[in-house]
């Protein structure tokens, strides 16, 4: 039972990342191979706060996301400013991601490569459960707000979505922001659930699985994503019978949405459309 | 007539790309409330006297006035708030969303609201969000498209595409509106449709109109005045009939008698038009490198060369 827990916990934690993730590539339509990196700001912060100066949970939990945030600055002002293309962008990102990891590894206050032990295990299942849904209820309410629907009209046509009075680059800019705050959020549940972090646990692998849920999940959507997550989480563990077959199969589920589902499971739409659909009410308008 | 303000004034404007001059000291004026047109071969600059006014460009020289205001080398976003709107040669929407959200888009950017009081959903968001859905569905419905409210843009045939388009700008409520080949791709019956629209939507939103159109029938009916571009400069402007009646303007449509002529340009868009460029040997030897900086370029909207990596994907 504690093991199933864990592994639910695990997904929840892994689900509040991919959100963020989701926000900035499904629906601002930008790549980063780097989103590991703000995890690993929100859980070295969050942890630091607990460990060495006993910051109660909750605030170094926010302290974490803030920091995440703020570090999330330090690449997307020079990046988004020169407006490079997406897919640079994504390649600055990843080079951003790697050098914050060595220098964790470097850090004096981390522990370097060893890691940290000992970090108190606050985070509870009601605790991720409580933090994934205020983070679905806010990502909700920021893409129908002003600048979330300005993202995803930078995602639909950046020049149209200037004409239309977008500010391209803060724009842009926020989506990251908003991101890796959710992303920092994740990493700090993350350390105080596991007690222990270190370096390699946040490597380009996590960013590429970051980036696979949302994509398998679909872009434009919040729960596709978060299925998708919570699937890529929990697969491979209730395959473990399977042992050295698990990893195969992780692949080729990926592989096979992606052929028959180009556009992810839930591509530009919701669960919840679905059930809309089914009472007639969106009767085939949407394709 | 001559005691109306200018709206917009552009005087010497000039944009290289590279060693192409694509406007070349180009100067005309928009005066409030006209509906002006902007003819020429392709080529002529026409777009990218748009994209320079819009910001999409910067000028390489000159000035662009807006009521006063230079604007020229501002950011797009910021000359959209200060009342100029445009639409695109080819249809620029955002294709997975649908109309009505098109529209709430530019909405919405008018609006300020606390960012904190947006992700918490506080009531009087919810409340504002409601009017400007309200407002949406009235803008679509004076373009006729309160039908396909919830349709997917990318859904919508060809024609209400380019109404939902026009829709968009007015969303951001401008004094002046661009038009860029409305009527590109329509036949004769929606071209005359298009000329009762612009008509109406001139009287309701008290907008004044720049347009560009190969049309000529919608142009010299509906534009006064005309002005007439090529090379990248100013040829002619004036009313329909004195356009019409104008010898240079003649020429650079038809040819000289020393030059093959090339009837069939101001008919129809890009295939007569590339035609012409190549066809027309006399013309100085820039015309086919202009041409190609225009209309037939590598992307299809007209925004390209140096500015392209500011767009992203």
């Amino acid at each position: 039972m504690d093991y199933i827990l864990s592994i639910v916990i695990l997904a929840g934690i892994n689900m509040i990342a991919v959100l963020g993730l989701s926000i900035f590539t499904g629906f601002t339509g930008l790549f980063s191979l780097g989103h590991a990196a703000f995890v690993a700001v929100g859980a070295y912060t969050s942890a630091i706060l607990t460990y060495y100066y006993y910051v109660p949970y909750f605030l170094a939990l926010a302290a974490g996301a803030a920091a995440a945030g703020a570090v999330s600055l330090v690449i997307g002002v020079p990046t988004l400013r020169a407006k490079l293309r997406s897919d640079y962008f994504a390649i600055a990102i990843l080079g951003f991601g790697e050098a914050l990891r060595v220098l964790l590894e470097n850090l004096e206050i981390t522990n370097g490569a060893r890691g940290l032990p000992g970090i108190d295990d606050f985070t509870t299942l009601p605790i991720v459960i409580a933090c994934l849904a205020g983070g679905v209820f806010i990502a909700r309410n920021f893409l129908r707000s002003r600048w979330g629907v300005a993202c995803i009209a930078i995602r639909e046509d950046p020049i149209a979505a200037e004409t239309a009075g977008v500010r391209l680059f803060r724009t842009r800019l926020l989506s990251l922001v908003v991101s890796a705050v959710f992303c920092g959020l994740s990493g700090g549940l993350l350390a105080h659930f596991l007690s222990f972090i270190q370096p390699q646990m946040f490597t380009l692998i996590q960013s590429t699985q970051l980036l696979a849920a949302v994509i398998a999940g679909g872009m434009g959507s919040i729960s596709g994503p978060l299925i998708a997550s919570f699937v890529f989480i929990a697969l491979p563990e209730a395959l473990r019978v399977a042992q050295m077959w698990r990893l195969v199969a992780y692949g080729l589920l990926l592989v096979l949405i992606m052929v028959y589902r180009p556009q992810g499971l839930m591509g530009y739409s919701e669960i919840t459309t679905f059930f809309r659909r089914s009472s007639g009410r969106d009767g085939g308008r949407r394709s | 007539m001559k005691n109306e303000q200018i709206l917009l004034s552009v005087s010497n404007l000039t944009k290289n790309f590279g060693g192409i001059r694509a406007v070349d000291s180009f100067s005309f004026e928009v005066r409030e409330g006209s509906v002006t047109g902007i003819i020429g071969p392709n080529g002529a600059g026409k777009t990218t006297v748009f994209n320079l006014v819009t910001g999409l460009y910067t000028p390489t020289s000159g000035s662009i006035l807006f009521r006063g205001d230079e604007i020229g080398g501002n950011r797009p976003d910021a000359i959209v708030r200060k009342g100029i709107a445009r639409t695109f040669q080819n249809i620029r929407l955002f294709n997975r969303r649908t109309c009505l959200e098109n529209v709430l888009t530019p909405l919405l950017q008018r609006e300020k609201c606390s960012f904190a009081g947006a992700l918490l959903g506080i009531p009087s968001v919810r409340r504002l969000e409601r009017e400007l859905h309200d407002k949406a569905r009235g803008l679509l419905a004076d373009l006729g498209l309160e039908k396909y409210a919830l349709f997917q843009a990318s859904n919508l045939p060809y024609g209400l595409q380019r109404k939902l388009e026009i829709a968009r700008a007015l969303a951001t409520e401008p004094s002046l509106l661009l038009l860029d080949e409305p009527a590109a791709g329509m036949n004769p019956e929606e071209t005359r449709n298009l000329a009762n629209l612009i008509a109406e939507v001139r009287e309701k939103f008290g907008v004044t109109i720049l347009l560009i159109e190969h049309h000529m029938d919608l142009v010299m009916n509906i534009c006064s005045p005309i002005v007439v571009m090529n090379f990248g400069g100013l040829l002619a402007t004036g009313t329909p009939d004195e356009v019409r009646a104008d010898p240079k303007v003649v020429a650079a449509y038809l040819g000289t008698s020393r030059r093959p002529t090339n009837a069939a340009t101001e008919e129809s868009g890009k295939e007569s038009c590339r035609s012409f460029g190549a066809h027309v040997p006399g013309a100085t030897s820039r015309r086919p490198t202009n041409a190609a900086t225009e209309g037939e370029g590598a992307d299809a909207t007209g925004v390209k060369g140096e500015n392209n990596e500011r767009f992203g994907n």
